[in-house]
């Protein structure tokens, strides 16, 4: 998949153990985290949001997770949701 | 003779005739808690005089007293002290904002020391919402009522010089005085000591969590299988929403089974009131009250008595109200597996509390228990070794979680009659490892800044010391 076909999504709240995942179309892959735990996981975070991102295939557009304290799952769902949203053909929902 | 008033025309005028000079102390106490207006008019006043160099000790300080950052940006204030110290204010400190440590104390430790000559108030600001012109007065009459007001007695008792500060000057003499004229040097009348109605803040309604819920009925289960829940039961419970779950919980219990509690103590709320009117309780010992139903009790039910923060908790008193109780529910930031809990720093180790009667009321208590989930968000609870020390392991007895209750190995007693109830009794291993089950495991910065504060144990001795945070 290339950044061409990719559009602005959205996925996740701000509420406490949620995450919101915003994906914004860019020429290169960037990866932003804001986290209130991040000391403590973020390294973790990172490296699940890297293994989503690779098995989707996406090589580009900036990425930014609001992180609320979300637990690793909550975290793969809600990008994994956010990366298929940016790549729907419709308006995306939550975008 | 005659006598010379003691009404002083203003704050100031009362500030320049203590005989306030720079790198004095100077103490407050916090039962208007996020209404208070008396603590930041003073530092207002004391940094209009040109006053440097102050310590303000404070038995709390509260998101309202936040301006105390502008009073140590201009030299105003140089130390504090206090048993609280809310998160607006902790984030700066822990940053670095103070040169000197903050020393915290308990709110029995915080009398202790005067008594024991630790620690010396050279002008004590006592906030009242009602007084007479030579300075009895209490806070349980006049617009501005909060209640007891016992956190300020053991100043009153102390301070080399003290100011009443008032907003309703009732006529000599005020019945129902709760301290009396004879330590009172200054009467002060200012447009309003504080907003009552901010007295009730965020933390001080009974919990609609339902994971909280199941936490404070496995607490309140694990109170009547103790043994100690009879006719003659003393309780004390914090003001956080599980906390006051636990007593609603163990009024049910207490109903059922026909036992009449003779005090619960400390912070007092609505509920404990309820308690006290339905006969549950016999007497309420309040030290501070959290709502305004508390208030409104405390000034007309001689069944709610007013104690001071020396009778309350102080280890240099010959005998306190902590030492009679029997259970005590508290809460905890972090609990490590040697049941050490903190409920000072968050867990990126910046300040966000304090001690308050947690340390006291768990050295007292014959039952100490502590009510939290194995996580909150992502942050497990039970952690190897706590980022600071409020209140030692030793002093704690039983943590009790939505996963299981864990016993401190300490009291075997306990784990078997808790057992023998059918409570799901764990060890405090198993719950960390199930709360990193879910969360997985954080790493913990190992790196440490140069200390910012100093918790003081309730008997006087260092218990741990707070580092700066780099970002």
């Amino acid at each position: 998949m290339n950044s061409k076909q990719m559009k602005r999504a959205r996925a996740g709240t701000l509420e406490s153990g949620d995450v919101l995942v915003t994906i914004e179309p860019a020429d290169a892959l960037e990866i932003k985290l804001y986290s209130p735990v991040i000391n403590q996981f973020g390294d973790a975070i990172m490296r699940s949001v890297r293994e989503v991102v690779e098995s989707f295939g996406v090589t580009s557009g900036t990425i930014s997770l609001e992180d609320q304290g979300a637990l690793d799952c909550t975290i793969r769902a809600r990008l994994a949701t956010a990366i298929r949203r940016s790549f729907e053909e419709e308006e995306g929902v939550d975008a | 003779m005659t006598r010379q008033t003691k009404v002083m025309p203003s704050l100031g005028e009362a500030i320049r005739q203590s005989g306030l000079r720079d790198g004095m102390t100077i103490s407050f106490h916090h039962h208007l808690r996020e209404g208070d207006r008396v603590l930041n008019s003073v530092l207002a006043e004391c940094s209009v005089l040109g006053l440097k160099d102050l310590t303000v000790n404070a038995s709390a300080l509260m998101g309202c007293h936040r301006s105390i950052l502008d009073f140590v940006r201009d030299g105003t204030v140089t130390g504090i002290e206090c048993n609280f110290m809310h998160a607006q204010i902790g984030q700066a400190i822990s940053r670095g904002a103070l040169e000197r440590e903050v020393v915290f104390r308990s709110h029995g430790g915080r009398p202790a020391a005067m008594d024991r000559g630790e620690s010396r108030i050279d002008v004590a600001f006592i906030a009242a919402s009602a007084a007479d012109a030579t300075g009895n007065c209490n806070g349980k009459q006049g617009n501005a009522a909060f209640g007891s007001i016992g956190y300020a007695m053991p100043d009153a008792e102390h301070a080399q010089y003290v100011v009443v500060v008032t907003d309703q000057l009732f006529e000599y003499p005020l019945i129902g005085a709760s301290i009396s004229e004879e330590s009172v040097d200054a009467v002060v009348v200012i447009d309003s000591i504080g907003d009552p109605l901010r007295i009730m803040s965020g933390t001080t309604r009974v919990t609609r969590d339902p994971i909280g819920l199941l936490i404070a009925e496995q607490a309140a289960k694990a109170i009547g299988a103790s043994g100690l829940l009879r006719d003659g039961f003393t309780f004390q419970t914090g003001a956080g929403g599980t906390s006051l779950a636990v007593a609603q919980y163990l009024g049910e219990i207490m109903r059922e089974q026909g036992i009449v509690g003779r005090f619960a103590s400390g912070g007092i709320t609505g509920l404990l009131v309820n308690l006290l009117r339905e006969g549950l309780f016999e007497t309420l010992l309040d030290v501070q009250c959290f709502d305004r139903e508390a208030v409104l009790s405390i000034g007309e039910d001689a069944r709610h008595g007013e104690i001071s923060a020396t009778r309350y908790a102080s280890p240099a008193a010959k005998s306190s109200v902590v030492d009679h109780l029997d259970v005590v529910i508290l809460g905890a930031t972090e609990i490590d597996t040697d049941f050490n809990v903190n409920v000072h720093t968050d867990s990126n180790g910046v300040i966000m509390g304090g001690s308050g009667g947690h340390s006291d009321t768990a050295a007292g208590a014959k039952l100490s228990i502590i009510v939290a989930p194995i996580m909150r968000a992502r942050m497990p609870l039970i952690v190897d070794r706590v980022g600071t020390i409020s209140t030692p392991g030793e002093d704690i007895d039983l943590l009790v979680t939505q996963y299981g209750l864990a016993c401190n190995p300490r009291r075997s007693e306990l784990a078997s009659r808790l057992e023998r109830a059918g409570l799901p009794v764990v060890p405090i291993h198993d719950l960390k490892a199930k709360a990193e089950s879910i969360t997985g495991v954080p790493t913990r910065s190992t790196h440490k800044g140069r200390p910012i504060a100093r918790v003081i144990s309730r008997d006087g001795m260092l218990l741990d010391t707070i580092a700066m945070i780099e970002d």
